[in-house]
């Protein structure tokens, strides 16, 4: 277990050090608040759906979560250039300790980031109806968090250079984001966009995170969690699998 | 302290180790010599469980290195040929993450991190970051961090490569000591043939995946019917230059490397 720790303590370390991408990463979240909050804001209200920072807000707050925890795979990745990655394949520690020191760590980098983003839509107007539910909200970005990371981490052990990244992240981890009802409701869609929002397990967590936040959901809050955590242990059963086949 | 028993390793059709054997004695400081592409890296990947052998069985201080990953990797360290630092953390954490990966106390692992940065003379930088280290600091740190454990056997796979004079002496009279004083095996690899005759007790060179020959530096000076050990080399090698023709082995490994995933 210790191994976990020192994994996840150098993450910590690494993330706390780079200040500027800290900042950097703040960038996006902004950008989709200013201008798509603000922007759609006038069109959903006059379609009745209300105030839209408030519906978008959880959304951006997944999406920071999503996207910095995916990232953790990126590091996976410069490690194996580095050299890093060789260091730790040579300690006596089982490799899926690895993969868990590396998913936790990345995830708690993601949780700080997130949190940071929730206090900036607080600053854009986002206000929750109830803040006694806010350990629930944490409980789903925290499975959002540990997921992605998991699918970071395995999608890592099969890319041997950061060229193959940009592919997955605009061909898998985008559509993620987008197809999960973080920016538009998920009732009267296509068939076709329906069915898809209802695979993507981030749906729920952007459900599961309104529904903590406004008390308004979808989905069942409980199915979402069950969903999540399955989807997690699936992620990471193929992670650890991949992991196990890396040879370096 | 080490069997090697009929090791191949392939990359797709590319033989990179073909059917090699070897023993190297506790205690001993064994050279492994090569051209550039000559299955020197992979058979030491291979040793440290990095990379699995196609056929052949590794034993290393007693441990079957496939079945008992482990055990094995409790028994040696390693200076690999690229940089394995985190340039993000400093001197100190580097050795602590290792520490602490290799399940030492803190009681323990305290001391050695003092002893052993002294020793490689980088105490006074030890809050300084890596990626502020000059080429030979960070090998001086890879070679601290590599004895943390107190391995039974230590792998140095081109140590000295790119580092002036003075350090590469430096080093060697380290791990000389280091050998005598605590008999810790050494097994290491080099372009630097004086390094080998300072050094080393027995000698194998290896060419093409396959070893030409293995012995005393005097019984292989012998055998070639010359007068140096760098004379051998060449001679047992063949006279072309293998830069090229190593890059192209590497990189068709690499490429085969990638098909097979």
């Amino acid at each position: 277990m210790t191994a976990i720790y020192i994994l996840w303590l150098r993450q910590l370390k690494r993330f706390i050090r780079k200040k500027a991408s800290i900042v950097g990463a703040l960038g996006q979240p902004i950008i989709f608040l200013l201008a798509i909050g603000f922007g759609l804001s006038p069109v959903f209200a006059k379609a009745g759906g209300g105030d839209y920072i408030q519906f978008l807000a959880p959304g951006i707050i997944v999406m920071t979560v999503l996207f910095t925890s995916v990232f953790t795979g990126l590091e996976i990745i410069w490690d194996k250039q580095f050299g890093f990655l060789k260091e730790t394949f040579v300690a006596p520690i089982p490799r899926y300790q690895i993969l868990l020191g590396k998913t936790l760590g990345g995830a708690t980098v993601a949780m700080i980031q997130g949190f940071l983003v929730f206090l900036i839509t607080l600053i854009a107007g986002f206000r929750p109806a109830n803040l006694a539910s806010l350990p629930l909200a944490f409980l789903f970005l925290f499975l959002v968090a540990v997921l992605a990371s998991a699918m970071g981490a395995a999608i890592s052990a099969r890319l041997d250079d950061m060229q193959g990244f940009p592919l997955i992240f605009n061909f898998v981890v985008q559509p993620l984001f987008f197809l999960s009802g973080a920016i538009f409701p998920l009732k009267d869609l296509p068939a076709v966009l329906n069915f898809i929002t209802k695979i993507n397990p981030f749906s729920y967590a952007v459900d599961g995170l309104r529904y903590a936040f406004s008390g308004a959901n979808v989905f069942n809050p409980l199915l979402s969690i069950a969903i999540l955590i399955g989807a997690f242990l699936v992620i990471l059963s193929i992670g650890i699998y991949q992991f196990s086949k890396v040879q370096l | 302290m080490i069997k090697i028993k009929n090791i191949t390793k392939k990359f797709g059709n590319f033989t990179a180790v073909d059917n090699i054997s070897l023993n190297v004695e506790k205690g001993e400081i064994f050279a492994f010599l090569g051209p550039n592409g000559a299955g020197k890296t992979t058979t030491i990947k291979m040793l440290t469980t990095l990379l699995t052998p196609t056929d052949g069985e590794i034993f290393l201080n007693s441990h079957n290195v496939k079945e008992n990953p482990h055990e094995t990797r409790r028994s040696f360290g390693i200076v690999f040929q690229d940089p394995s630092l985190d340039n993000e953390l400093t001197a100190y954490e580097n050795m602590q993450f290792h520490a602490i990966l290799y399940g030492l106390s803190k009681e323990i692992y305290q001391k050695r991190i003092i002893d052993l940065l002294k020793l490689v003379e980088l105490w006074e930088r030890k809050d300084s970051f890596v990626k502020t280290f000059s080429g030979g600091m960070k090998r001086r740190l890879e070679i601290a961090r590599g004895l943390l454990h107190h391995p039974k056997v230590l792998f140095l796979d081109e140590p000295t490569i790119g580092l002036d004079p003075h350090t590469r002496n430096h080093i060697w009279t380290y791990i000389n000591n280091l050998n005598k004083e605590e008999n810790v095996t050494i097994f290491f690899t080099t372009h630097h043939m004086e390094e080998v005759e300072r050094i080393a007790k027995r000698v194998a060179i290896i060419d093409h995946g396959k070893i030409l020959i293995t012995g005393t530096i005097a019984e292989i000076i012998k055998k070639a019917g010359v007068g140096r050990l760098e004379d051998a080399f060449i001679k047992l090698t063949g006279e072309n230059i293998r830069h090229e023709e190593g890059n192209v082995g590497l990189n068709q490994m690499r490429v085969n490397q990638r098909l097979m995933r």
